[in-house]
């Protein structure tokens, strides 16, 4: 249905009430869709709607304007009920420019809702997002006869509230994005007060540029009030989640944090070297801003420095991490492995993306698993640790802490560019609900009256932390085999197996201090499992609840600790008929749980730089079932 | 009150407190021994704890240096000692950070860390034990081997140009260079301990023989017979003369250097270039003395503290900024981290 200004229908806004909507933001890269959707999303948020969100964006920072590669959408998905991925189809699409709605119509469903701003239909835009010269508008040819469409001058109207403002009208544009978001506030019954908070907080030293921003957003607010062209608005109730204080965390703050977390209770200080890299230097932009609280962070001249300046820290005492994606993992690799002979803690975080070489660098994947699990030479085991979602990698890379420094290993800790731009509600834990993290600087010599050992173990196969300034323990490391306990050089051929062994049975223990593997929804028992890892958590999560309520018998397993599995896991996956594994790769964790467990266990393999929709899980799922 | 006094004046450390209980494995006549020893010389005198010292190297000989010292160490992989070292020495400012490299590992693989060391300038000495070629892998040309070597891997001769390091690091924004010699003990120990003054990143680039690979390569400044001419001892403040007899001398016209006879009067002391090692200019003319090769422009090899600059380093910088932030702005409370500032509740 479609309606418009001319027919105007006698006022008959009725409000809807529904559990859940997606909203697709969609414009150009100059658009400032991406600080929209924020908007809109905390305030979503602050009213205490489940949320999660998705912001996709071109990998140059401004591709030609009006064109398909200038898009940039954020995705927001919100509701009343308990929501674990942005949603597979959009209910309402904001199309800025025809580019933005050539781009996300196929994922519109049917009948939804379509707000486009009639000044990006012009023959210009049309042309630049690739229609041949001549074509009618979309907006006017009928093709979107299934959809609601609304069709606004979003251009004019900001320009007409703000002639008096004084500004340029480059400066008036750019206030249009607030205008949209104030339709859309009001379409969805959400108050602007979080929003002009936000303005008041960004723009306090420019009163005129606020005062701008805050009359396009109460324009547009007051269109949807009065003029009537539209006829419904919804009203979103808040979602019964969890009693508790939440806040609205992305993926990449919520590592910064957990980081931040995890050295203040073992008592150190962060020390991040970093080189900037799509889609992780986020994490280095936050940590940069805790001076305050003693964190060092070093911008590297090169990925290589990055890791071996925090190798140094560590070595000196400190907390030393170094975050990267897939490019750089690569040429930390023979870093990684000195930290590893060495045995000194280290957090090595891998956000990943489309590879390989440069490949994508703004989608996301999850094809660095084989790299973190043997991408070095040599018999090298680390230990890796995945988030599953925003939220996740708080407490994921809190474990990955926790296990480098109480095991004297670098820990490999994976997230992706899903989960690392992506935000959800945050349930956040207080100081004293954190696990402890014990850290003991060995100050005494280990051997009585002879010599320091430095490569002496305890029980759990693990070596003292001595730092440089303790007094007696003066000792040197490297990067050659060394003799046991001594960690003198040796080139003794048997001495150099055991090596191997002890290092790798180091990381093999670990698994007895992880949790066991259970069902994150279903039974420990059933007809098939989705065994899953990462940022593939919400889908698989929706499809399995969704599938359980039709009375499948199946569940769904989703794994942290990728090396060592826990303890349990090929027992509990035995229990089921089949094993179905969802990656977005070629197969990476199947690779290892065939390897490993002899079971067959099936892939659904997704490598097309987005996430999976619940809706592929699900047919995989329903149709692995019903074989014989 | 406690009227006893107790001696607690630290036990003063000697060369074989500096000296590890490893065997050293280089090459029988290898110069490195010579830098070793003079290094466990210097050290008790400078003062300082033992445990405070670390050594960090790369891969190659002069990288197994820190296994012979009895401080703390790490010989890590080729090329990144300087970036390892920059950790270290940021994590803990009070440490007092070495790095040991060679021609290969510092100019070559680790060449890009080396300028981004030199313009950062964190406060760390670093020895290049300059052979000019690959010793470890057996006699590869490296990047400082004269164009025209064979080695192994140019058979026909290398048509690699090479690096001049003094030029190198003074174009990286080093903050201090000298240069010395692994068969001339004293001057070498004069320059380490130079070096160990300097606040910021003192390079120090050391002729080292080769007597398997590359020997003899600096027979010339180092044989008595041809030392005096082929020479220049540079100090602060002082004339630029060398020779036998101290019978030559160095001026400037210009910015070209010339090389006069002191013997026939036409020239004094006080008309030659007087070192100042606060001169950039001069230290650029002084690092291209190396380069200048032809029979009408031979000059001889300067050795010593070419160029000294006090300027920050990146490590105390690092550190002092935290520094400030905290002065002006309390730790923030971890609660508060968690929670960030908005917040909603569900009851």
């Amino acid at each position: 249905m479609e309606s418009t200004i001319e027919n105007k229908p006698m006022r008959a806004t009725q409000t809807k009430e529904t559990d859940s909507v997606v909203v697709r933001f969609s414009g150009d890269s100059g658009d400032g869709m991406q600080l929209t959707g924020m908007q809109f999303t905390d305030t979503a948020a602050l009213l205490g709607q489940d949320i999660s969100t998705f912001p996709e964006y071109p990998a140059e920072i401004r591709a030609p304007i009006g064109t398909i590669a200038g898009v940039s959408g954020f995705q927001v998905h919100f509701g009343s009920k308990e929501i674990f991925t942005p949603g597979d189809f959009y209910d309402v699409i904001v199309a800025m420019n025809s580019a933005a709605l050539k781009v996300d119509l196929p994922r519109l469903k049917k009948g939804g809702i379509i707000i486009a701003n009639t000044a990006g239909f012009d023959s210009k835009n049309l042309k630049l997002a690739g229609y041949p010269e001549g074509t009618v508008s979309p907006l006017e040819d009928g093709s979107l006869a299934n959809y609601q469409v609304y069709k606004i001058e979003v251009t004019k109207h900001t320009k007409d509230a703000l002639k008096d403002s004084g500004l340029g009208m480059k400066e008036i544009e750019r206030c249009k994005n607030m205008f949209v978001l104030g339709v859309l506030f009001w379409m969805f019954d959400k108050t602007m007060d979080f929003t002009i908070a936000n303005l008041k907080e960004k723009f306090g030293k420019k009163p005129d540029i606020l005062n701008a921003n805050i009359t396009a957003l109460k324009s547009g607010w007051n269109y949807g009030e009065n003029t009537e062209i539209f006829t419904t608005r919804y009203k979103i109730s808040a979602a019964k989640l969890p009693a508790g204080v939440y806040r609205n965390i992305s993926g990449n703050q919520s590592l910064a944090i957990g980081l931040m977390a995890a050295a203040e209770k073992a008592g150190l200080d962060i020390f991040l070297g970093s080189y900037p890299i799509t889609p992780a230097s986020d994490v280095l932009h936050e940590l940069a801003k805790y001076k305050s609280n003693g964190v060092k962070t070093f911008q590297a001249e090169d990925e290589i420095a990055a890791i071996c300046s925090a190798i140094g820290a560590s070595y000196a005492g400190s907390l030393g991490v170094t975050t990267t994606s897939g490019p750089g993992m690569a040429l930390k690799t023979e870093a990684m492995g000195l930290a590893l002979i060495l045995e000194i803690p280290l957090i090595i975080c891998d956000i990943q993306r489309g590879g390989p070489s440069t490949g994508l660098p703004t989608k996301t994947e999850q094809s660095d698993l084989l790299m973190a699990m043997y991408g070095r030479h040599g018999e090298s085991p680390l230990p890796i640790v995945a988030a599953a979602s925003p939220a996740d990698c708080f407490d994921a890379v809190y474990e990955a802490v926790r296990i480098s420094l109480e095991h004297m290993v670098p820990v490999i800790f994976l997230s992706d560019g899903y989960i690392a731009n992506g935000a959800e509600p945050w349930k956040f834990p207080s100081e004293d609900e954190l696990k402890p993290i014990a850290v003991k600087f060995l100050k005494e010599n280990n051997n009585g009256d002879g010599k320091f050992l430095p490569y002496k173990r305890d029980e759990n196969g693990v070596r003292p932390w001595v730092i440089p300034g303790t007094k007696g323990l003066e000792h040197r490391i490297g990067g050659l085999e060394k003799q046991n306990e001594t960690g003198n050089v040796s080139y003794d051929s048997v001495n150099h197996e055991v090596m191997v062994k002890l290092r790798a049975e180091k990381v093999e223990k670990i698994a007895d201090f992880i949790p066991l593997a259970k069902p994150d929804s279903g039974k420990e028992k059933g007809k098939l499992v989705v065994l899953g890892w990462g940022s593939t958590h919400g889908a698989i999560k929706t499809a399995v609840l969704e599938l359980l309520d039709e009375g499948y018998d199946i569940a769904h397993v989703h794994l942290r600790n990728l090396n060592p599995f826990p303890k349990n896991l090929g027992q509990l996956l035995h229990n089921y008929d089949k094993v179905l594994i969802p990656e977005m790769n070629c197969g990476q964790l199947l690779q290892l749980v065939r390897a490993k467990y002899l079971l067959p266990a099936i892939g659904l393999n997704k490598v097309q730089g987005m996430p999976f929709t619940t809706e592929e899980v699900k047919s995989k799922i329903i149709e692995l079932y019903n074989q014989a | 009150m406690e009227t006893v006094t107790e001696n607690t004046a630290p036990v003063k450390l000697t060369a074989k407190d500096f000296t590890s209980d490893q065997e050293v494995k280089w090459c029988p006549g290898c110069g490195d021994y010579s830098i070793l020893k003079q290094v466990q010389t210097v050290l008790p005198d400078m003062g300082g704890e033992r445990e405070k010292y670390v050594f960090v190297s790369g891969i190659g000989c002069s990288s197994r240096f820190p296994y012979y010292m009895a401080t703390y160490g790490m010989h890590s992989i080729h090329g990144r000692a300087a970036a390892i070292a920059t950790g270290v020495k940021t994590a803990n400012p009070e440490l007092n950070v070495w790095m040991v490299s060679g021609d290969g590992d510092c100019l070559s693989i680790g060449g890009n860390h080396f300028i981004h060391m030199m313009r950062r300038n964190p406060n760390i000495k670093v020895m290049m034990f300059n052979n000019e070629i690959y010793g470890l892998t057996k006699g590869q040309y490296s990047p400082t081997s004269a164009k025209g070597i064979v080695t192994k891997s140019t058979p026909y001769g290398s048509v690699d140009e090479p690096f001049n390091p003094a030029e190198l690091a003074l174009g990286a924004k080093s903050s201090f260079f000298a240069r010395t010699m692994d068969r001339d003990p004293k001057h070498m120990q004069f320059v380490i301990n130079r070096a160990n003054q300097h606040h910021g990143t003192a390079f120090v680039e050391v002729y080292q023989n080769c007597p398997v690979f590359n020997d003899e390569v600096f027979g010339i400044f180092t044989d008595k017979a041809t030392k005096k001419d082929e020479t220049i001892f540079v100090e602060h403040g002082k004339p630029l003369v060398f020779g036998p007899t101290e019978n030559k001398g160095i001026k400037l016209d210009g910015f070209k250097p010339v090389i006069v006879d002191l013997t026939d009067g036409s020239v004094s002391k006080d008309d030659l270039w007087i070192h100042d090692e606060t001169d950039k200019t001069k230290a650029f003319i002084l690092a291209q003395f190396a380069d200048f090769s032809t029979p009408e422009l031979h000059f001889p090899r300067p050795f010593g503290v070419f160029y000294t600059e006090d300027r920050p380093c990146i490590d105390e910088q690092i550190n002092e900024q935290i520094a400030a932030v905290q002065a002006k702005k309390p730790r923030i409370p971890l609660n508060k981290i968690l929670s960030g500032e908005k917040t909603w509740t569900i009851l």
